[in-house]
């Protein structure tokens, strides 16, 4: 039991902890392995909160493959270092703003009621797929995915593709 | 959209004590996520760091909908996460392709050196 909320709050002392090495990086190389320790920490959040399918996709989808297609791009254009900080203006209203949406962030988790329902189990992968199809609510916004995935699949093509010569 | 508890009818009776503050630590944590991602969006420069603070705020917003499908003992937020993942993994596929065509044509990754669209 105790070992939960250690693991619990260890995750998330290293979810925010990396987190915040993201945007303190200069190299985008060490920003995005900090970004995948983050997504690991999160992981086991989930897993937590009982939604260990969930918590597997975050590991597969997000740290497998999104992140590596990341790196695959930072290490084919050889990403130069980050020159420094935004200069002047509007890196100090980016700190106010911060500060402004911490408070107000604060402010809203501190309003919020701690219960908790009592007959709430773990939710494996078929809970998930049953929750999806077993009513037509999420029937359209699935079927507009898979329009999206294609739409998004054409699309990196078309703008990733080199260019033929104009003569051609 | 039953809740979980009609699929299933175990209960975890001595388990919930532990976990009372799972929740509200969870949101706290999204929260924080998501302000440190909106500031990375504003003080870096490099396109692909800014990318990935988008990824983060995702992460975030995530991390929330899981908390409040504990909350509310729904499977509806997880649902809407396996939504969230598939826009990003789409979103990250055109981003990056945006990059690559950006470091061809201009062969520059600095977010402030495109302002071609700048009156």
């Amino acid at each position: 039991m105790i070992l939960d909320v250690i693991l619990f709050y260890g995750a998330a002392i290293v979810a925010l902890a990396s987190g915040i090495f993201v945007i303190a990086q200069r190299n985008p190389i060490n920003s995005a392995f900090s970004l995948i320790i983050t997504m690991c920490s999160l992981a086991v959040m989930f897993a937590m909160l009982g939604s260990g399918f969930i918590a597997v996709l975050q590991v597969v989808v997000y740290a497998g493959a999104i992140m590596v297609l990341f790196l695959f791009v930072i290490m084919l254009l050889n990403a130069k270092q980050d020159e420094g900080d935004r200069a002047g203006g509007i890196g100090r209203a980016a700190i106010v703003l911060g500060i402004i949406l911490a408070v107000q962030a604060v402010a809203v988790v501190w309003n919020g009621s701690a219960t908790l329902p009592t007959n709430y189990r773990d939710t494996a992968a078929v809970d998930v797929a049953r929750g999806l199809f077993a009513s037509p609510r999420f029937l359209y916004a699935f079927e507009a995915t898979s329009i999206l995935i294609l739409s998004a699949l054409v699309g990196a093509i078309v703008v990733a593709r080199k260019e033929k010569a104009k003569g051609q | 959209m039953p809740p979980i508890d009609t699929l299933y009818t175990s209960t975890l009776g001595a388990f919930e004590a532990a976990h009372a503050g799972f929740v509200q630590v969870a949101l706290a944590v999204s929260a924080f996520l998501f302000v440190i991602g909106a500031l990375g969006v504003f003080i870096r420069r490099n396109v692909i760091t800014v990318m990935m603070c988008i990824e983060l705020m995702l992460n975030a917003v995530n991390l929330a909908f899981i908390a409040f499908s504990r909350a509310h003992g729904t499977i509806d937020g997880q649902i809407l996460v396996f939504f969230v993942f598939t826009v990003a993994a789409a979103e990250a596929a055109v981003g990056l392709a945006i990059v690559i065509a950006l470091q061809r044509h201009r062969e520059d990754l600095d977010v402030d050196s495109f302002n071609l669209l700048k009156g």
